[in-house]
C-alpha cells in the first residue's frame, strides 16, 4: 500500500464514521461536533486528492463558520434532546433504510460499472496539479467572473433574507 | 493503489448516510445537517471527476457550492428560528400547518 492508499482510507474511516455518528446521536450538539469531524475527514481526502485551496476552505468555511453557526442556533432554540432518535413508525424508519440503501447502491453500480473514462487518477501518475489557488483563480477569473458575481449577489440576498426571516415581528 | 472508484465509492457512501438522516430524523436542524452531508458528497465526487481530469474546472464548481451551501444553511436557520418563535418545537412531526 502506497502512502496515499493509508492516509485516504485514514481519512475515509474518520468521515464516514462521523457521518454515521452524526445521524444516529440524539444531542444536536453531538451530532454537530460528528459532522465537524466528517467535514475534517473530507478535507483530509481532498488533500489526498491533491486539491489543497479546497481542502482549506472545507476547513474554514464548512467546519469553521457554517457548524459555528448550526451550533449558535441549536444554543439559541434551547432544544433538549429527542424522545426517540428515529421516525416514530418503524414503517417509516425500515422504508426510508430501505430507499437509501437503493439510492447507495444505485449511485456505486453507477460509478463502478457505468462512468466513463475510470481507473487510476491521472494527477498522481504525471503531476498535472488542477488543485492550486493559481490553477482555482485563473478558471475562476475569467471563464466563470460572471458566476462568480452572482454568487457573491446571492449571498448578500441570502444575508438580507436572513435577517429579515429571522428578526422579531415589532409591535405595531 | 486508489483508483476514481475509491473516492466515488466514498461519496455515494456519504450521499446514502444523508439520505437515511433526511428521511428519519425528526429535528428540523439535523435534517439540515443531513442535508449538508449530502452536498459535500457530490463536493468529493466533483474533487476527485477534477483531479481525474486534471481540470480546474470541477474544484470551481466546489466553490461555487460552497457559497451556495452558506446562503441556504443562513436563510434556513433564520426559518427555523422563526418556526421555534411561533411553535415552541422544531420536530416536523409537528411542523404540519402547510400539510393538507
Amino acid at each position: 500500500m502506497t502512502l496515499a492508499s493509508v492516509l485516504f482510507y485514514f481519512f475515509a474511516t474518520i468521515a464516514v464514521a462521523g457521518g454515521v455518528l452524526m445521524v444516529t446521536r440524539k444531542n444536536p450538539v453531538h451530532a454537530v461536533l460528528f459532522l465537524v469531524l466528517n467535514f475534517a475527514g473530507v478535507a483530509g481526502v481532498y488533500l489526498v486528492l491533491n486539491a489543497q485551496f479546497i481542502a482549506v476552505v472545507q476547513i474554514i468555511v464548512y467546519a469553521g463558520a457554517i457548524m459555528v453557526l448550526f451550533l449558535f442556533v441549536i444554543m439559541l432554540l434551547k432544544l433538549g434532546g429527542e424522545e426517540s432518535v428515529f421516525a416514530r413508525q418503524p414503517f417509516v424508519k425500515t422504508l426510508s433504510i430501505v430507499i437509501a440503501a437503493l439510492i447507495g447502491a444505485q449511485l456505486t453500480y453507477v460509478f463502478f460499472f457505468a462512468a466513463p473514462d475510470k481507473g487510476t487518477m491521472v494527477d498522481m501518475e504525471t503531476g498535472v496539479y488542477p488543485g492550486t489557488v493559481k490553477a482555482i483563480a485563473e478558471t475562476l477569473y475569467t471563464k466563470y467572473l460572471l458566476p462568480f458575481e452572482a454568487v457573491g449577489f446571492t449571498l448578500v440576498a441570502a444575508t438580507v433574507g436572513a435577517l429579515v426571516i429571522g428578526k422579531k415581528k415589532l409591535e405595531d | 493503489m486508489l483508483t476514481l472508484e475509491h473516492f466515488l465509492t466514498l461519496s455515494a457512501i456519504m450521499f446514502a448516510l444523508g439520505v437515511i438522516g433526511v428521511l428519519t430524523r425528526r429535528n428540523a436542524i439535523i435534517v439540515f445537517m443531513s442535508v449538508e452531508l449530502m452536498l459535500n458528497s457530490a463536493n468529493l465526487a466533483f474533487v476527485a471527476f477534477a483531479t481525474k481530469l486534471g481540470d480546474p474546472i470541477g474544484q470551481v464548481f466546489v466553490f461555487f457550492v460552497m457559497a451556495i451551501a452558506a446562503a441556504e444553511a443562513a436563510v434556513g436557520l433564520a426559518i427555523m428560528i422563526a418556526v421555534f418563535r411561533n411553535k415552541k418545537t422544531v420536530n416536523i412531526d409537528e411542523i404540519n400547518i402547510l400539510k393538507w
